[in-house]
Parts: structure tokens; C-alpha cells; sequence
């Protein structure tokens, strides 16, 4: 440590602190703003005691106070401002709550979020439904109807689920596997359905097709393949196919039938929010 | 030991050790009549009357619309400035305003010095008054310092809290009047008497009177030399055309007694030190503690005409004047023959000089952008966003669906009806869900006045329509009139065909 001398030029004495020849010319702190700091130390200490400041488990500060209780409570206060409309929203009719602007639009704007976690793990983010029998939302083709009244009860009770008594249930019967039919016959009740859509490649075999789907698929798909929502049974002349529409998809849902299954969301929600849900789901794009 | 020549004192080169940490040394200004003080009360009413009023001034808007003239409605998100009406998207309009300030700001400074410091700075508006304040109840320098050097007493105490129950007092209305600009004037300052205020409120009141109390009341020029960023950059814009606050060495010194031969005009009286509101003595130069409000001038000027000299020993002055006055005055001994050789050596300060022109181009360009998107702004605007979750929709038929989601922006508060029209491919059907269709069949949609309004469009392209992967398309609304409003385009996309 050098000698403090004062600076030629400015008429300033050094700190004392030199180097590689540059001396530090002492310009004084004023006194207060080193008290400030002293009382920043002050604050940090009082903050430390009162609030989770150690980065140890269990280490909270005397006031217990968390981030995550903060988080809640704001959550909570939230809930509360919303009950009001959504003590509306569980008393009224999805027909009610559409008929209303504004009991419709506060329906709609939570409609994303509550379908974004209980749904959109099958039907996908938009209701665009997913391969393998999970059916787009928002297409104009339903298999179990897509009016309001008929949306509500889909998603109340579900679909072919042990849970709730009043599920849609049909069955289709596993024509090849349990020996109703034979390789060729359902072949021929391929090519069958095929030409419904007039997209047959062997009109031999679509042919001897229709005789047998008279007597087996009539009853619940239609003589014109019309489908049957009753009972849940897909149109077969359209253009929209849940499990594939080529040949060989429609031989195997033929040959081992097919049968989705939905949970009820009656139980599992409030019915303001399936509610909420059959009028998003209706607004979706292919509401009836 | 050797000796070292330091601005005309000479000074020991070893000295004691000095601390690291100064001591506070309490400035008591005297105080001081004169030009430059008439101008800085002036300047002191206009600010803060334009500060404390601003906010009671009404401006009718219509129904359902804020009166007041001057307002930052955040729970809204407007801005209101009497005819103009900001949303939050306009933000740029404030970047704007920040940059004229900067700019203006280091325009000010490279033609007249701190002027900003000196006159106008809040820190300097709102010390000058405490210190009126002070000087009223304790009386001026001489009175503070006894007082403050006196024990305790009645009286002592009682002048201590009258100074600060009328600091506090404007304080508070400096507080209140902040967070007027944010909430209806009339309605919060009910509010806050009675308690009913948000939290939020109090706190931005008791910011506000609280640093008002503590800077003008305490703190003073320890603000303006510590805390401060702007003096240790505004070196910066000064060079040697700027007009500072300056002493006129080529006529002060040596200085003495006014009736010792030989002197120059300087009487080393100290009334410029005296009145210094930051304590500094402004014949040691150009310093970084010296906030050029220009007291020292009249201070001088008064001792000045008592001594019957020319007055003008401190003065706005240039570096370039005074170096061609030191030039003439140095063969010339004190006296009045050299003052006047120095002052008639003087010019004109150029003002117009390159850096000036810069930051008056900047002025413009900036003032020119804000004012022409200003005229050229639009009051209603249309967003169109593409849904992409699914990128559309295939239905029974065969025909290919996109949804959009149309958000209206109308800025007026005249709400309106709008036919929307799709220019696109031939064959493109569009719908908006929940909206009325007009005699030609084409949806209309309503906008509300002063806000935004959400409509989602489905577009279908007929399975007999094949189209690309992806298709331009353009949606476009109509007035009554059928004339087009605002456009905006976006695409229309498919499966590969």
C-alpha cells in the first residue's frame, strides 16, 4: 500500500490504493448513504426471519407465508368473484344458457380451458379428435347426435363405461371373430359398404355384399347406410370415417367390430362445467 | 518539499489522511432577489400550477366516458389527453414522448447549459419551495444556523415542527395530486379522505408524498451530487458554445478587498457561495455539483451595483466568449478599462452549430413520425387470426372448413355495423357464427363503440372446389355505403391435393 499524497491536478488525496502506477483518488462517500446500506443489511435480516428466505426444506419465515399460498389465495378470490355466474350457469339448460349473450359468452370464454384438461388428451386441442376412434368435435357429423341436449347427455354419462348406468351403450357384433361371417362374406360386406359411398372395386362382390348386409348391418346402419344415432351407429356413406374408411380398415372393423369408450363426466365435474362444455363443444363448428 | 500549483492556491503535497466516508455538511442558501430568481419563481408557479391543476380540468367525452382531461385509466387501459385517446397497443406514442424529452433535454443543455437543473428539475421546483417555506418560519442563513447551533427549546421546536407540518402538508397535496392523473380527481380525493381508497392508492399517495418530504425536505442537493445520473453525463452535450453559468475570471481576479489597489472586480464577499442552493463556489469553474440555476448571478449583480462596478461578473457565458476575453483583458491591469475590453471582444453565441442541427433533426423526425401516425391512425382495425387447432376441418361431404377468429378494434365510441365480404378463390362459403346475415346474405357483424369485439368466421371450400394447399384470402368490411372499412388478409389451407 502506497503513502496517500494529493493529486497535482485535482487537489484531491489518493485512497492510498495503486495499481500498475494508477493511484485512486479518494472521492468520499457521503456518510448517509453508507448508513443506507447498514440499514438494506437491517432490512435483509428482519426479511430473512419473516419470510422463507433459507433455501432449506421446511425453512419457512416466522410469518408463514408462501408462494404458493399466495398463489392460492388469489386463486381462491378469483373463484369467488366467479361464483355468481357460475351458480347461473349450473341452474340453467345448455338450450338456456345459448339463448343468453351473456351467460353464452362467459360459457364460451371458460369453455377452452376446462376442455383444454379434461378433454383435449383424446379429441385433441381444437375437438379435431385423433386417430384410432377418437372423434373430431368439430366436424358436422355425429355418431350419438350433436344438438345441445344430446351433447350434455354424451358428456354427462359417457360412453359405454361400467361407471354410469345411463351411459350410451351399443355393441357390434365381432362378425368374423365369433363366425357370423366368413373371410369372404365380410370381403363382399366390405366392398358392400364401399359402394354406399360409390367407391366399390368389385361390384361382383358388392353385390353378394348387400344380401348379407341386409340381414346383418340393416338394423342399426341403415338399408342406405344412413346410420342410426339411437344406437350410436355411424353413417357409412360420408366421408368422415372414425376408425379408417379404406377397405381394409372397414373389413377389420367388421371382422373384430369396434367399440369406444368414454368416460361420464357427470361425475367428475360440476355441471356448470359440463354445462360450459356442451356449449363449447356445440360452438366448436358442427353444432346442430 | 515540493510544492504544486493548484487553481491559484498552493498546496502542501503530503497531506493528512483523509476519510472515505464525508461528513454531511448542511447548506443553508441565503436568499436573493434578482433577474434569474424572478424567472425561477416564475417558472416555479407555472410547474407546479400546471402539476397540482392539471388534474381538475374537465373534458366532456360523452356518456359512459371518463370527463376528465388528463387521465391514465390503467384498469381500463386508456390514456386520455383532452381530444386524444391512447389504447395500450399505442404505447409508442409515450416511447415517442420520452424521446422528444431526451432529445429536448440534450438540445437544452448544448445551447443554455442545466437549464433542466437549474429551473425545472422537480428536485429544484420542490427545494425551492421547502426552502421558502423554511426561510419563512426560521428566518434566512444567518437565523438557520444560529437556530440549528442553539440547545433545544420551546421555540426552537415549535419553528422545527411548523417547517415540517407545512413540508408534510405539501407533501401530501404532491402525493395526492400523482395519483390524480391515475383515478377521476374529484372521486379518489373523496376516496382517500375517507379512507375508502385501495391499498394501491395509499401507497403510490405515500410514495410520493414520502420521497417528496424526503428529497425537498432533507436530502436537497445530496440528490442532485450522489443519487443523480444526469450531471455525470451532461458534460456531454457542453462544449465551448454553450451558455453556462460562468465567472468571469479574466475580470474577478486576483480578488480583494474593494478598496485595495491592484484588485480585480471580485470582493471575495461570498454572497454567490452564500446563495448557492448546492453549496459550491462557482469561481472554481465548471463542476459537476454546480446545477446552473444561475442565483449566484443575482447575488453577484446585487454586490455589484452596491459597489457601483458593472454588473455581470458571474453570468451565462460561453467558454469560447470567455476565452477571447481573458485574450483581450491579459494585457490590461484590473481595473474598468479591461472590464470593457473584455466585454467588447465577446460575440454572439452560435447557436446554430452542428450539434444543435442533429438533435433538431432528431426533434423533427420524431415529432414528424408521431404527428403523421397520429393523422394517419386508424380507429377501427380488424384482426384476423387463423385458427391452427386443426388446421381445418374435413366434413361429411367432402368440403374443407377453416375457422377464424375476427377481432374488431374501434377505437371511436360510435359503435357500428359492418358487412363482411371474403375475396378469395370463387366458391368459398363464409359464415360468422351468431351473426345476422344482410339481404345479399352476407354476415354482419357488430362492433362495439371503445373496444374490442371477438366474431369467429368458418370458411368452407365445397368438396367440389379444389384448391391448393394453401390459399390466399382477404377479409374485408364494409360500411353501409358498401365501402370498404379496413382488410386484412390472411390463408385458407387444405389437404395436399
Amino acid at each position: 500500500m502506497a503513502g496517500i499524497e494529493k493529486d497535482a491536478l485535482t487537489g484531491t488525496d489518493t485512497t492510498g490504493h495503486e495499481w500498475d502506477g494508477l493511484k485512486e483518488l479518494n472521492t468520499p462517500l457521503p456518510k448517509w448513504w453508507l448508513y443506507v446500506f447498514f440499514a438494506t443489511i437491517a432490512f435483509a435480516a428482519v426479511w430473512v426471519v419473516l419470510y422463507p428466505a433459507i433455501p432449506l426444506p421446511g425453512a419457512f419465515g416466522t410469518t408463514g407465508w408462501t408462494a404458493r399460498g399466495a398463489i392460492a389465495g388469489v386463486v381462491a378470490e378469483e373463484r369467488a368473484k366467479q361464483e355468481p355466474m357460475l351458480a347461473r350457469l349450473r341452474a340453467a339448460t345448455p338450450a338456456q344458457i345459448a339463448a343468453d349473450p351473456d351467460l353464452r359468452a362467459y360459457a364460451l370464454a371458460g369453455g377452452r380451458g376446462v376442455f383444454s384438461i379434461n378433454c383435449a388428451g383424446c379429441h385433441g386441442a381444437g375437438g379435431q379428435g385423433a386417430a384410432g376412434g377418437f372423434p373430431s368435435l368439430a366436424d358436422d357429423d355425429w355418431i350419438w347426435g350433436g344438438s345441445l341436449a344430446a351433447i350434455q347427455t354424451t358428456i354427462q354419462h359417457g360412453i359405454r363405461n361400467a361407471e354410469d348406468e345411463d351411459a350410451r351403450v351399443s355393441m357390434m357384433p365381432r362378425f368374423l371373430a365369433d363366425g357370423v361371417l366368413t373371410a369372404v362374406q365380410v370381403n363382399d360386406v366390405a366392398e358392400h359398404v364401399l359402394a354406399l359411398g360409390s367407391r366399390a372395386t368389385d361390384a361382383a362382390a358388392a353385390g353378394r355384399g348387400a344380401a348379407l348386409y341386409a340381414e346383418n348391418c340393416v338394423a342399426c346402419h341403415g338399408d342406405a347406410g344412413q346410420g342410426n344415432r339411437e344406437l350410436g351407429a355411424p353413417r357409412l356413406t360420408d366421408q368422415v370415417w372414425l376408425y379408417g374408411g379404406d377397405k381394409a380398415s372397414i373389413v377389420r372393423s367388421v371382422s373384430y367390430a369396434r367399440a369406444g369408450v368414454m368416460p361420464p363426466w357427470g361425475s367428475r365435474l360440476d355441471p356448470a362445467m359440463v354445462n360450459r362444455l356442451t356449449v363449447y363443444v356445440h360452438a366448436l363448428g358442427g353444432g346442430e | 518539499m515540493s510544492k504544486v500549483e493548484v487553481k491559484g492556491k498552493v498546496t502542501p503535497a503530503a497531506p493528512e489522511a483523509s476519510s472515505l466516508y464525508a461528513e454531511h455538511r448542511k447548506v443553508y442558501p441565503k436568499a436573493v432577489g434578482g433577474t434569474v430568481r424572478r424567472a425561477k419563481w416564475l417558472i416555479l408557479c407555472l410547474c407546479l400550477g400546471l402539476y397540482y391543476l392539471v388534474p381538475w380540468l374537465r373534458w366532456d367525452r360523452g356518456p359512459g366516458a371518463p370527463d376528465q382531461a388528463v387521465l391514465v385509466d390503467m384498469q381500463n387501459a386508456r390514456l386520455y389527453f383532452f381530444f386524444i385517446e391512447i389504447w395500450p397497443q399505442e404505447v409508442y406514442y409515450l416511447t415517442g414522448l420520452l424521446i422528444l424529452g431526451a432529445i429536448g433535454l440534450f438540445m437544452a443543455t448544448s445551447l443554455f447549459g442545466r437549464v433542466w437543473c437549474g429551473f425545472t428539475c422537480p428536485q429544484t421546483v420542490w427545494t425551492d419551495l421547502f426552502m421558502l417555506v423554511e426561510r419563512w418560519i426560521q428566518g434566512d442563513r444567518n437565523a438557520r444556523m444560529k437556530l440549528d447551533q442553539a440547545p433545544m427549546s420551546a421555540g426552537k421546536f415549535l419553528k422545527k415542527a411548523a417547517t415540517h407540518a407545512v413540508w408534510l402538508l405539501i407533501a401530501a397535496a404532491t402525493g395526492g395530486a400523482w395519483i390524480m392523473y391515475f383515478q377521476d380527481a374529484p372521486t379518489v380525493v373523496r376516496e382517500l379522505l375517507n379512507g375508502e381508497a385501495s391499498l394501491t392508492t395509499y401507497g403510490f399517495f405515500g410514495l410520493f408524498a414520502g420521497t417528496t418530504y424526503v428529497f425537498a425536505g432533507w436530502a436537497r442537493e445530496q440528490l442532485c451530487i450522489y443519487m443523480c445520473p444526469w450531471p455525470r453525463f451532461q458534460a456531454a452535450m457542453l462544449d465551448e458554445n454553450s451558455l453556462v453559468v460562468t465567472y468571469r475570471e479574466w475580470r474577478g481576479e486576483p480578488r480583494g478587498k474593494a478598496k485595495a489597489p491592484g484588485m480585480g472586480d471580485c470582493v471575495d464577499c461570498n454572497a454567490c457561495v452564500n446563495v448557492c442552493p448546492t453549496g459550491v463556489d462557482i469561481r472554481e469553474g465548471i463542476q459537476m455539483a454546480c446545477i446552473g440555476c444561475g442565483l449566484c448571478i443575482d447575488a453577484c449583480d446585487d454586490i455589484m451595483g452596491r459597489l457601483e462596478r458593472p454588473k455581470g461578473l458571474i453570468g451565462f457565458e460561453t467558454w469560447n466568449n470567455l476565452d477571447v476575453s481573458t485574450k483581450a483583458a491579459a494585457p490590461l491591469p484590473p481595473g474598468p478599462e479591461r472590464q470593457q475590453a473584455g466585454m467588447a471582444a465577446r460575440r454572439v453565441p452560435r447557436f446554430i452549430r452542428a450539434r444543435t442541427l442533429v438533435y433538431l433533426g432528431v426533434l423533427a423526425a420524431v415529432g414528424g413520425v408521431m404527428l403523421g401516425s397520429y393523422v394517419l391512425r386508424t380507429t377501427l382495425s380488424l384482426a384476423v387470426i387463423r385458427e391452427r387447432a386443426p388446421l381445418f376441418v374435413r366434413l361429411s361431404d367432402g368440403a374443407v372448413r377453416n375457422a377464424y377468429n375476427l377481432k374488431l378494434a374501434n377505437k371511436l365510441r360510435e359503435e357500428g355495423d359492418f358487412a363482411l365480404v371474403l375475396d378469395g378463390p370463387a366458391g368459398l362459403r363464409v359464415v360468422v357464427q351468431d351473426a345476422p346475415q344482410d339481404s345479399q346474405g352476407r354476415p354482419v357483424v357488430h362492433s362495439r363503440g371503445d373496444g374490442i369485439t371477438q366474431w369467429r368466421a368458418l370458411v368452407t371450400a365445397p368438396a367440389s372446389l379444389h384448391l391448393n394447399e394453401s390459399v390466399p384470402v382477404t377479409f374485408r368490411l364494409l360500411d353501409a355505403e358498401g365501402h370498404v372499412v379496413t382488410s386484412t388478409s390472411s390463408v385458407f389451407l387444405g389437404p395436399k391435393p
